[in-house]
């Protein structure tokens, strides 16, 4: 059943309905034991009446004892049978309408017997002073006839009102849900680009909780796509410096008449067109970090591997620079997610790597302190000055130290990766300042010194 | 013309540095907010190309110190951020002109003739004297129709006599105006050009007025 209407209809006229039903149950248990005990009582001093009548010995012939109330009720007329029998057994008297037969074989006090087919409740009382027996009886149809006519004129005015309240029901329920119907049409009429926060302030207590959930959700969902927004034009921003030193550098390739500064333009065009490159990379890169959920899907990475293949693939070839792996960190394995340990082991790889100088060494080594194990590199370039070191991890910030090829994204993105992997990024200067320490920080229980089965 | 560029993307800074020389221009490079006060407190330029995001600060509050000193360089904004918004608030801070990021380098030149023409208050491209025409966009003297070949430093040179005619320009005025801060000068540098240039378009159109500089002639 899907409507709230319906459902609620339904379940209120099955109670309404049921809760009538025993009303009418247990009047009709109730009046029949009160109109019993009346009769009962109509008997017991109908005979008490009729023996005081007898004289001793005479019969009292034809004599009808009229009901005092229900006289005027012809359905009701001669209820009562008496009859007076002498103590040793000769009918003496009956009245009208009262079989001739024994009513009762008892000597006195209630009784039932049946007679032509028919109940009779008999009420005995015998005088021995005057030698008679009296007894007073009524058909016991005659009672539930009365049982039922009440319960009928009980029941008769409920057929009009059960209807009228069915659809008092029906309306009140459809008033009652209004609340509900507005904020549905209220959604249904909104624009689907529409995430203003739904008003509340009629709404009753019942679906408060929902409105301020769906709330909740508009603004989250609001929140994600001012920040796509932002970062597009953020991107497409940070895009046009580079693309301007592209055209430049071409333009004065083409426009340069000595060799030296064609060859000068096109190296620097090179240059460029690698760093656009890697900048549009890591505007994805960052643009997928900024979706990722935190409880990402984690195995054990082999730091040595992945430390290896990244240096083949990163290791400046016009440069001397020494890529150092301790034993330590070559044996190691972490439990991350794999594509965000990959994007903060080769950025933070790559800055190494570009701040280094020629004949430079990059290290990469792995320890622990207390609860946390640390994965760190370090290089002998010119570090970062103090004042920039909570700059840096910023989106497009470039500091004074800043690399060619640079864009002011790589520790944001390491950051932000660690951040969704559950790990910490620390920068420090060496003590000599001589070169940068950046440290992954995990719980110990992250690293392992030998491989370990997939979580 | 000598012109400030701040830009702090090295590629485009090298850029414009080797295209604007190549259009002619003595070019002075600065990469940060601090570097293009220092420039432009120290040395008279042309014109001032200026980057708005710095690492160090806006360019846009460069140019309003710029302003508030009184100094009318002419200045063109150069920008990814572009914006109606962005190039209003660029041109009511004191830039004579805005061009948003990615531009052509033969554009940015000529705006940035058009401004300092401008700002020197002429109407006409061309520079005229006494039958000598000077056409600094396409960089070519003519004297009474006849083309004559100067090399980059007479061109520059002459162009900044004939900019301010009957002025006197001192030695390290044209010095400045002909070279930048990496350029090696020998001392005699001026003289030699000056002796150049005199062979090339006539004896006496330039004054030597001793002690203080050189000025061009009303006529010759």
């Amino acid at each position: 059943m899907t409507s709230i209407r319906t459902r609620l209809f339904v379940i209120l006229v099955l109670a309404t309905g049921l809760i009538w039903l025993c009303a009418v149950v247990w009047i009709y248990v109730n009046t029949r034991h009160e109109v019993e005990r009346a009769l009962d009582t109509r008997l017991m001093e109908a005979a008490r009446m009729v023996s005081s009548l007898v004289t001793r010995g005479e019969a009292v012939v034809g004599a009808t004892v009229e009901p005092p109330i229900l006289d005027r009720t012809t359905g009701y007329e001669r209820q009562l049978s008496c009859q007076i029998w002498s103590l040793d057994g000769r009918l003496l008297g009956l009245s009208g309408g009262a079989p001739s037969v024994e009513l009762s074989a008892h000597a006195s006090g209630f009784s039932e017997t049946v007679i032509d087919g028919q109940v009779w409740r008999v009420y005995a009382i015998a005088d021995e002073a005057r030698g008679v027996r009296v007894l007073v009886g009524d058909r016991l149809t005659v009672r539930e006839h009365l049982v039922g006519d009440m319960i009928v004129g009980l029941l008769l005015p409920a057929a009009p009102i059960l209807p009228a309240l069915a659809i008092l029901i029906w309306a009140s329920v459809g008033r009652g849900l209004r609340p509900l119907r507005s904020m549905t049409a209220a959604l249904e009429r909104r624009d689907a680009n529409d995430l203003s926060p739904i008003g509340d302030e009629n709404a009753p207590a019942e679906i408060r909780p929902m409105i301020e959930a769906l709330n909740t959700l508009f603004g989250r969902v609001a929140e994600a796509r001012a920040h796509e927004r932002g970062f597009t034009a953020f991107a497409a921003h940070e895009l046009r410096t580079p693309l301007a030193g592209l055209k430049t550098q071409v333009q004065v390739a083409l426009a340069a008449r000595e060799t030296a500064a064609r060859d000068s333009a096109l190296r620097q065009t090179l240059v460029a067109v690698d760093r656009t490159t890697r900048l549009v990379e890591q505007l994805l890169s960052m643009s997928r970090l900024d979706v990722y959920a935190t409880a990402a899907e984690q195995e054990w990475i082999d730091v040595g591997a992945a430390l290896e293949s990244l240096t083949q693939s990163l290791r400046p070839a016009e440069r001397p620079v020494t890529v150092d792996v301790t034993p330590d960190a070559r044996t190691a394995f972490v439990l991350m997610n794999a594509e965000l340990f990959h994007l903060a082991v080769k950025n933070l790889f790559e800055n190494a790597l570009q701040h280094s100088p020629d004949g430079g060494t990059v290290t990469w080594s792995v320890r622990t302190t207390g609860a946390a194990a640390i994965l760190a590199v370090q290089d002998d370039g010119p570090g970062i000055p103090e004042d920039e070191l909570q700059l840096v991890r910023r989106r497009f910030f470039r500091g004074r130290h800043k690399s060619a090829v640079g864009n002011g994204l790589g520790l944001a993105i390491v950051d932000l990766a660690l951040q969704r992997a559950g790990a910490e990024l620390r920068l420090r200067n060496t003590e000599n300042g001589t070169g940068l320490v950046a440290e992954i920080v995990l719980g110990r229980e992250r690293v392992s010194s030998g491989p370990r089965g997939r979580v | 013309m000598r012109i400030l560029v701040v830009e702090d993307d090295p590629i485009l800074l090298d850029g414009l540095r080797a295209g604007l020389t190549i259009h002619g221009l003595t070019v002075d490079v600065a990469a940060s907010c601090e570097d293009a006060r220092t420039a432009l407190r120290t040395s008279a330029f042309d014109a001032v190309v200026l980057d708005l995001m710095l690492p160090d600060g806006s360019g846009l509050d460069v140019l309003r110190e710029l302003r508030v000193r009184g100094d009318a360089t002419p200045v063109l904004l150069l920008t990814a951020r572009d914006t109606v918004r962005d190039r209003v608030d660029g041109l009511d801070t004191g830039a004579d002109d805005y061009l948003g990021k990615p531009f052509d380098l033969d554009e940015v030149a000529a705006r940035l003739r058009a401004i300092s023409r401008r700002s020197s208050g002429r109407a006409s491209p061309l520079l005229r004297r006494n039958g000598v025409v000077l056409d600094p966009a396409r960089r070519t003297v003519e004297i009474d129709g006849n083309p004559v070949g100067l090399s980059r430093r007479e061109f520059a040179l002459l162009h900044a006599l004939m900019e301010r005619p009957g002025i006197i320009l001192s030695k390290d005025q044209l010095q400045e105006r002909l070279y930048g801060w990496q350029d090696d000068v020998e001392s005699n540098a001026i003289e030699v050009h000056v002796h150049n240039l005199r062979a090339k378009i006539g004896r006496e159109a330039i004054e030597t007025v001793r002690g203080i500089g050189y000025r061009l002639r009303e006529a010759w």
